[in-house]
């Protein structure tokens, strides 16, 4: 390596970018927040204009209902995401049995499956003509649902149930890969000291590990209350379904948003308490971390482990693709073939969420790094408050976020097109082309909290004492973000893009709203066949979506496997 | 990365490029043969019209399928919207669009010689379609000849009914000639009864009242007619069938008119619509007989053209009467209904 060239004598400016070290990324940052609080703006404008009257009979006879559901649901999913998720990680970080290593990434599988279609396919399953009913009473010798029947699906603890089981690998990842760095020696040192198995886990390592589920908990509570099929389906009167019948019902934008922002308060509440619970700990280590060593189980004890641990896979992802899977082949055997539209779905699909991933990961690496690089200057705050409205876009429903963002993002375009015109000759046709372009932007939105949370944790988990080694030896500090931390954040960045990738395919309220003409995506297609009531080739594209998921999901798991630094 | 005076316009340049196409929001539909076409309802149910029109006149449709906020998106497009015509499957949805400002009155002697008077807008902005009954979903094998909407409050039906979300439009548009009909209060009784009377949660979809009574869950059920057209002509062995097969259609009236409920599928030209006279070529063409039979045959829907033969699942429900109530006032009292859903607390 040469010696660091001599620095000339610095313009002004030249002196402000480089010792500032953090000003640009700060004023990138600052934009991407700006951009996040354009939709938020829109709908503080809508609410505002709004009259009283809706507001009261919203007051009386919506509200409370709702946010009670909203409440009671998100508590029960909180409760059952997190035994599923930390036990599910604790079981694979400490016991071997038969099957572990296959289990441990096979756990990740119910990321694959949407809300909606975890709902749609069990409403069949467990429906009294589906086949688990028929075997029950088959069974005790009933012939027809009119004589035995279990109790409806569609309700409040239906939906916990079944939201639980398809959200918990949120918790269980960021569960694992916090056990899996955490030094072995502290848990090994409290085996020595006496502590039984049970007490290692609840007195040691729950309590370490409570960042990394605390940030799980909270991306799976964010993504209970931003859905909208499963709720929808179920017939459980959330502030979403609220937000949605209020609009398209009474089509009342205003009352629509004035929920809406009563949610990002709840929501924001939500947050400050995940952040509060993480600032406690102190997680970068310059110990390099060695993984728990598992302890090896035999027979009966083997075999409830195993049965314990497939539990969730089994409920989350398997019984909804075999229904699907079924469903698929008779469609297939009825119909014969695959639709063009799918094909064309399933294409429009992976060109929108690649490029989202695209361009959320970048947003989010540069609001995380901005966070970061200003730390010792004077102004660390207003980069960490960057990093908080950056992530307020996951919390905004779809259809809500929709509404907020065509008026700023049709403004633009108007602005764009005009100049445009004045620029070149081309053929206006040229636009069909980006028009992509609001869907990503809504997409980037959305999912930039993911990029930003998990960047901002791998950030944290690199210790300062390499950036400083790094400056100390004459290199600039975009030089540092290049050569030292960027190679340590492969696996975050690898795992954010994932996540996002996985989300973006699966998104569907407000693609239904942005998306241009004869524009389909697999989830706007599978909403129309339901629509429509032909749930047979609906099934196909679920599958297809569940399908597109799992190989990021695999991937995901894949690098996981590999001991972390 | 250092900036070297003489790159960065360059790369500001194609970044702005980059950005602007990135970021544009519409498709322009420029050529002259082309008409655009907005839809509440999914587009692929009407798509055999829309081959049809393009084959006999050579004008291709793009279709954008908008299943909420359509009056949003076509007020936020403002003049430059390339919509042509504006599809809504609810009389309110229609009346709205109007209301919006967002449609054009045009003057057509085909539109105005197909469709009853009570069923297009007097002052020319809207135009019905097709008709679509409310109707009652029946346990097969039940012995039940006729019933009225008010009788779905009786006691006998405790634990019997099925129904999807009352906030649906398609019930708002039945609780809200309800109101016409029979006044708030008398409304209100009612709704209150009939939630007493479900026997699962109102959610879910049309088509699930007739899977919920072929799974014993309820015996009878309020939904759309056109589903069951499609269920008992889906292919045999297939779910849809055999819940089209589990349930017999009885069409149900109200006690003052001894009409059935209907809605509508209607259209209206846009505003700013680019191509105004393929707008109203299309609206015209989608009242022909051939197109009404289509309506009639591929969707199971009743034309709001006289003498047009129906499909024969249809026509074994028997002869429809058309509530007499006019259109407009179910739509003045759709506001009324939607809150009264939510005071009864019907879909809790």
């Amino acid at each position: 390596m040469s010696a660091p060239s001599p620095v000339a004598p610095p313009s002004r400016l030249r002196h402000f970018l480089t010792t500032e070290a953090g000003t640009p990324w700060l004023g990138a940052a600052l934009l991407i927040a700006l951009v996040v609080l354009a939709p938020v703006a829109t709908l503080i404008w809508h609410a505002s204009s709004g009259s009283l009257e809706h507001w009261t009979h919203l007051l009386d006879h919506v509200l409370p209902r709702a946010l009670l559901n909203t409440s009671l649901l998100l508590a029960g999913v909180a409760v059952l995401v997190t035994a599923l998720g930390v036990g599910a990680a604790w079981l694979i970080t400490a016991y071997q049995f038969p099957g572990r290593s296959f289990l441990s990434w096979a756990l990740l599988l119910p990321l694959a499956v949407p809300t909606y279609i975890v709902a749609f396919a069990y409403l069949d399953i467990l429906h009294p003509i589906g086949p688990v009913q028929t075997f029950i009473r088959d069974l005790l010798g009933y012939t027809s649902p009119r004589e035995f029947r279990l109790p409806d699906l569609r309700s409040l603890p239906g939906a916990i149930v079944l939201l639980g089981f398809v959200l918990y690998p949120y918790v269980y990842l960021s569960t694992r890969i916090m056990f899996a760095t955490q030094a072995a020696s502290l848990l090994e040192a409290a085996r020595v000291l006496g502590e039984s198995g049970r007490g290692v886990f609840f007195r040691v390592a729950l309590p370490m590990a409570r960042p990394a589920i605390a940030i799980g908990v909270s991306l799976a509570l964010l993504e209970a209350l931003n859905d909208i099929g499963a709720s929808e389906f179920l017939g459980v009167q959330t502030l979403t379904v609220s937000v949605y019948t209020t609009w398209v019902t009474r089509n009342d934008l205003a009352g629509a948003a004035q929920i809406a922002l009563a949610m990002l308060a709840m929501v924001a509440m939500l947050v400050l308490l995940e952040r509060r619970g993480r600032k406690r700990q102190r997680y970068a280590s310059n110990l390099r971390a060695r993984p728990v060593q598992p302890r090896q189980l035999q027979g009966v004890p083997a075999l409830l482990a195993s049965l314990l641990g497939w539990a969730p896979v089994v409920i989350g992802f398997i019984a909804p693709a075999i229904y699907l899977g079924s469903e698929t082949i008779n469609h297939l055997a009825i119909a014969g073939s695959v639709s063009d539209q799918l094909l064309a779905s399933a294409a429009n699909t992976l060109k929108v969420a690649l490029l989202a991933t695209f361009f959320t990961v970048l947003c989010g690496l540069v609001v995380a790094w901005a966070a970061r690089a200003v730390r010792h200057s004077d102004h660390p705050p207003l980069a960490r408050i960057c990093a908080r409205i950056a992530s307020c876009g996951y919390a905004i429903p779809g259809t809500v976020l929709a509404i907020g963002l065509l008026t700023p993002l049709i403004a633009f375009d108007s602005l764009l097109s005009t100049n445009w015109s004045r620029l070149s000759s081309a053929d206006p046709s040229l636009w069909l082309m980006g028009s992509v372009g609001a869907l990503v932007v809504a997409y980037v939105i959305r999912f930039l909290a993911i990029s930003v949370g998990g960047l901002e944790s791998g950030l944290a988990r690199i210790p300062p004492s390499l950036e400083q080694a790094a400056r100390l030896l004459g290199e600039s500090p975009a030089g540092t973000l290049r050569r030292v931390h960027l190679p340590l954040l492969r696996p975050a960045i690898g795992a954010a893009g994932l996540l996002v990738f996985v989300d973006a395919m699966k998104e569907l309220p407000a693609t239904l709203l942005l998306r241009p003409a004869g524009f389909e995506t697999l989830a706007t297609w599978l909403y129309a066949e339901a629509a429509r009531g032909t749930y047979e080739e609906g099934a196909v594209a679920a599958l297809a979506i569940v399908l597109a998921g799992l190989l990021p999901v695999v991937l995901l798991a894949r690098s996981q496997l590999k001991p972390v630094y | 990365m250092t900036f070297k005076p003489g790159r960065r316009p360059k790369f500001a340049y194609n970044a702005l490029l980059a950005a602007s196409t990135l970021l544009s929001g519409i498709a322009f539909s420029a050529s002259a043969e082309e008409v655009s076409l907005y839809t509440t309802r999914e587009p692929r149910l009407i798509q055999p019209l829309l081959d049809e029109f393009t084959k006999d006149t050579g004008v291709k449709v793009t279709t954008v399928f908008v299943k909420d906020g359509l009056i949003e998106r076509v007020k936020a497009e403002g003049d430059k919207s390339p919509a042509d015509v504006l599809m809504t499957v609810d009389i309110g949805n229609l009346l709205d669009l109007v209301e919006a400002g967002v449609t054009q009155p045009i003057d057509s002697k085909v539109l105005r010689e197909a469709i009853p008077e009570n069923l297009r807008g007097a002052d020319n902005q809207w135009y019905t379609l097709s008709l679509r009954d409310r109707v009652a979903y029946v346990a097969a094998d039940m012995d039940l000849g006729a019933i009225t909407y008010e009788a779905f409050a009786d006691p006998r039906w405790k634990g019997k009914v099925c129904i999807r979300s009352g906030q649906h439009p398609y019930n708002t548009a039945l609780i809200a000639a309800m109101i016409a009909h029979n006044g708030l209060k008398a409304t209100e009784d009612w709704l209150r009864n009939v939630k007493d009377n479900l026997g699962r949660k109102a959610a879910g979809g049309d088509r699930d009242v007739a899977r919920d009574i072929l799974g014993g869950i309820c015996d009878i059920g309020i939904a759309n007619a056109y589903y069951v057209g499609r269920m008992k002509n889906a292919e045999p062995g297939s779910d849809a069938h055999k819940w089209g097969e589990a349930i017999k259609v009885v069409r149900p009236t109200f006690e003052k008119s001894r009409g059935t409920h209907v809605n509508i599928s209607g259209a209206a030209v846009a505003k700013h619509a680019p191509n105004r006279d393929k707008a109203v070529q299309l609206l015209e063409y989608l009242v022909s007989d051939k197109a009404q039979s289509l309506y009639a045959k591929a969707n199971y829907e009743y034309p709001v053209k006289a003498g047009v033969e129906l499909d024969p699942v249809v026509a074994s429900f028997g002869t429809l009467t058309v509530d007499t109530l006019p259109l407009t006032e179910i739509a003045k009292h759709r506001r009324e209904a939607s809150e009264l859903v939510d005071r009864v607390g019907f879909n809790n």
